[in-house]
């Protein structure tokens, strides 16, 4: 347990990190480190996003399954990491 | 009539002859009508009257049952007629009869209704029918009482025809010259006592009923249906199937309790502390993708960049730096082992301990991924400095481990504990001196792991892990050759050899090269206890690493802090090769991926890169990698990336990608192949061997 909060605590504190949060599998947001308006945008969205990619892929090839999903734009960069249950979603800004 | 007043008396009072004879008329005349007088008469009158020839039978015979049968057969028709059949030559009875019985045939004729015959038939039907009408009203007055039918069919017409018959047959006469009149439509009526009667059914009155039930409760459920949702399900299936016949297997009622308590112990731990379990994979995951985004240019220095310059160099090369790795909690340890595992490319491990005599205090084992530069994957902390670390190439995650206090330990990674899964002890038979080398052995006859140690108190120890435990047999005592001194008191001393490196051969199992602190190298076999197969003056000083070449059989390397590197033939006594670095050599390495590369790292903070095929006498790269403060201390190069990862004495760690020219292969001749292999490298130093020995022969 403890090694999961370090590692999440590292990803916070690394450079560039805006934030990082935790959604269940209904897109509920369950730990953030953003205010809740952006939290709860950021959640709903991406959990929508997610779904789709995840289908997309397995829609192709059944046997396979989505690992990670990145979304860079303008201003930073998006990164998701579906699990099970849960999405760990970080947004970083990627020192250029 | 006349017999039964006859009989009468035989049976019967006196009285019955009047009332019967009275009673018959009165039938006849009765129809309907009711006489009220001598009821006595009436009740007498239902006795049974008997005519005189009637059959006179028992009891038994009247109520003897005759059934009677309706059949369609004809009684009168033949039962058994025969035939006689020529196929056969007999008479042959038919087995079906005929049994229709005409009773009346008429035969007639039939004429269309609209051809000329037909409509003057019809006409004089017409002309008979309206004469016969006239006819009967004016004789149906009279005639009410004569029959005993019963006129009514005929009254009630004959009534309701009174009035309009006159005008019929006004009319009959009237419409015969223009068209034959149709007869009244009549109901088709029973001629013998037809009676009209209509009556009403009584309807029962409707009521209506009702009940109404609660409804079923109802929930909303949506779901999709995709292949791989289906895929999904039938891997569940399979699983649970799995699971159940591992269950079938594994049957006993102890197993089973105790796998009961397990797993009640398991869901309430998990109950608290659910949610972030889950997350560890995902977790580790965006941890390497964050770094990545952070580290992006080095990331793709690694993967693509290629020094173009190099062309324009003719025979030097450079070292370009890539990640650094380094821990809070090292920070003030020197890297004093690294070790690349076998099996996971990106992996490697790194010991850290103190080579300062007086600064000795905690050693520390992580293991670092390239994909993570900021945080180790593995962390293990021990009392005493780690030395020296081997990870075994079948189990890549074991790692063998030797301490400054003598100890060696085994690190298993599957389960990470701080704790080692086995150590050794002073009574299990660990060194008295620091450990200076381990080294992954092959499973020995049982299969049970193995490995050797050397260290400065002269034995090279080989640990095996029986059941458990680390049993040790001490293989070589390292002696010095040489005078041994006297004490006064008579004894004798023989010092005792310290051994600070050694390496296995490739192929020959047993034979294992030994550097000493003296400065010799021993060539020795793990079946000879006490002799040595060879021994080579290599140094003035320690020997710090000793390497076999990977390629070629004979070719073995060593460095010293007496600030050389020698290349020696196992055959030779002296060294092929000689290079003077001007500072303590800390750590050679020959590269994987060519027999005449090796790098080498010096105290002063410098890493020397050699291509004996390229150039003999010199190293084709001399690069200052860290500060000049710091000591470089070991170098590994990595068996697939053109990287080479070099400790230094502050407890960091610097990747450096090999540029193109350090990474030369033969040139092809054209129309010829490119050959590579391991023969091709063994042919390439073995050339350059011969070039020096014919050169030594000279002299």
């Amino acid at each position: 347990m403890t090694d999961v909060e370090e590692t999440l605590k590292r990803i916070q504190s690394h450079k560039g990190v805006i934030g990082t949060m935790v959604v269940n599998a209904e897109g509920i947001p369950i730990r953030t480190t953003l205010d809740n308006s952006t939290t709860v945008q950021y959640a709903g969205l991406l959990h929508h996003l997610t779904m789709k990619a995840k289908s997309t892929v397995r829609d192709i090839d059944p046997q396979n399954d989505l690992t990670f999903l990145r979304i860079r734009s303008k201003k930073h960069e998006i990164m998701v990491a579906p699990d099970k249950e849960y999405l760990l979603i970080v947004i970083q800004n990627p020192c250029e | 009539m006349l017999p039964a007043s006859a009989k009468a008396p035989h049976k019967q009072p006196h009285k019955q002859s009047i009332s019967i004879g009275r009673g018959t008329r009165k039938r006849d005349e009765d129809s309907g009508t009711e006489v009220g007088e001598g009821t006595d008469e009436w009740a007498q009158s239902k006795a049974t009257v008997r005519p005189p020839d009637q059959l006179e039978l028992t009891d038994t015979e009247l109520k003897e049952e005759f059934t009677r049968i309706l059949t369609a057969n004809n009684p009168h028709a033949p039962q058994n007629i025969v035939r006689y059949s020529f196929k056969e030559g007999t008479y042959k009875p038919i087995g079906f009869v005929n049994q229709l019985a005409v009773h009346y045939t008429q035969v007639g004729n039939l004429i269309p209704k609209d051809s000329d015959e037909g409509r003057r038939q019809h006409y004089r039907d017409e002309l008979v029918a309206g004469s016969q009408e006239s006819v009967k009203v004016i004789s149906e007055t009279g005639n009410l009482e004569e029959d005993e039918e019963p006129k009514e069919l005929e009254t009630e017409p004959g009534s309701q025809t009174d009035v309009p018959a006159a005008g019929a047959a006004e009319k009959v006469t009237e419409e015969e010259l223009m068209t034959p009149k149709q007869p009244k439509e009549r109901k088709l009526t029973n001629q013998f006592n037809f009676s009209e009667r209509a009556s009403q059914t009584y309807n029962n009155p409707v009521r209506d009923r009702e009940c109404q039930t609660e409804p079923p409760p109802r929930t909303n459920f949506s779901a999709t249906a995709n292949q791989w949702e289906i895929y999904d399900a039938y891997v569940e299936e399979l699983e649970k199937q799995e699971k159940t016949k591992e269950k079938e297997k594994a049957k006993t009622p102890v197993a089973k309790k105790s796998g009961k308590m397990a797993m009640r112990k398991l869901t309430s731990m998990e109950s608290q502390t659910d949610d972030l379990i889950k997350l560890s994979q995902a977790a580790k995951i965006m941890e390497r993708m964050v770094n990545q985004n952070t580290y992006d240019d080095i990331a793709q220095d690694f993967k693509y960049y290629d020094d173009a310059a190099d062309e324009y160099r003719d025979q030097v090369g450079t070292l370009l730096p890539l990640w650094k790795f380094q821990n809070d909690k090292a920070k003030r340890l020197s890297v004093t082992a690294l070790c690349w595992n076998p099996k996971y490319r990106d992996l490697f491990a790194v010991g850290y301990g103190s080579y300062d005599f007086m600064k000795q205090s905690r050693g520390m084992l992580l293991l670092y991924s390239l994909k993570n530069p900021s945080f180790p994957e593995y962390m293990f902390s021990s009392n005493s400095g780690v030395m020296c670390l081997d990870i075994h190439v079948d189990h890549p995650y074991l790692v063998a481990v030797g301490h400054y206090d003598g100890n060696v330990a085994i690190y298993n990674l599957k389960k990470p504990h701080s704790q080692p899964s086995f150590c050794s002890s002073a009574k299990s038979g660990k060194h008295s001196d620091p450990v200076w080398q381990v080294k992954w052995q092959k499973d020995d006859m049982d299969q049970n792991l193995n490995f050797f140690s050397v260290s400065s108190d002269g034995r090279i120890v080989s640990w095996t892990l029986v059941k458990r435990k680390l049993v040790h047999v001490d293989v070589i005592k390292l002696k010095v050759e040489g005078n041994t001194t006297e004490v006064p008191e008579g004894l004798q001393l023989h010092p005792v050899g310290c051994g600070t490196a050694f390496d296995f051969h490739k192929e020959i199992d047993y034979m294992f090269l030994v550097g000493t602190e003296e400065g010799k190298i021993y060539k020795c076999s793990k079946s000879y206890s006490s002799q040595f197969l060879d021994t080579y003056d290599a140094h003035n000083m320690s020997v710090d690493t000793v390497s076999w070449n990977p390629y070629h059989t004979k070719v073995f390397m060593s460095c010293s802090s007496d600030w050389t590197v020698k290349i020696w033939d196992h055959t030779i006594k002296t060294p092929m090769f000689i290079y003077d670095l001007n500072s303590a050599v800390g750590d050679v390495a020959w590269a994987p991926y060519s027999s005449t590369v090796f790098a080498a790292v010096t105290t002063d903070g410098k890493a020397h890169i050699f291509d004996l095929a390229i150039n003999k006498y010199e190293a084709i790269c001399i690069q200052p990698v860290a500060a000049r403060k710091n000591r470089l201390t070991h170098v590994q190069f990595n068996l697939i990336h053109p990287i080479i990862i070099v400790g230094d004495d502050r407890g960091h760690i610097i990747s450096l990608k090999l540029s193109p020219n350090l990474r030369k292969m033969p040139k092809e001749k054209k129309g010829q192949e490119v050959q590579k292999g391991p023969a091709v490298e063994i042919a390439k130093l073995d050339k350059l061997l011969n070039l020096v020995r014919e050169v030594k022969i000279k002299i």
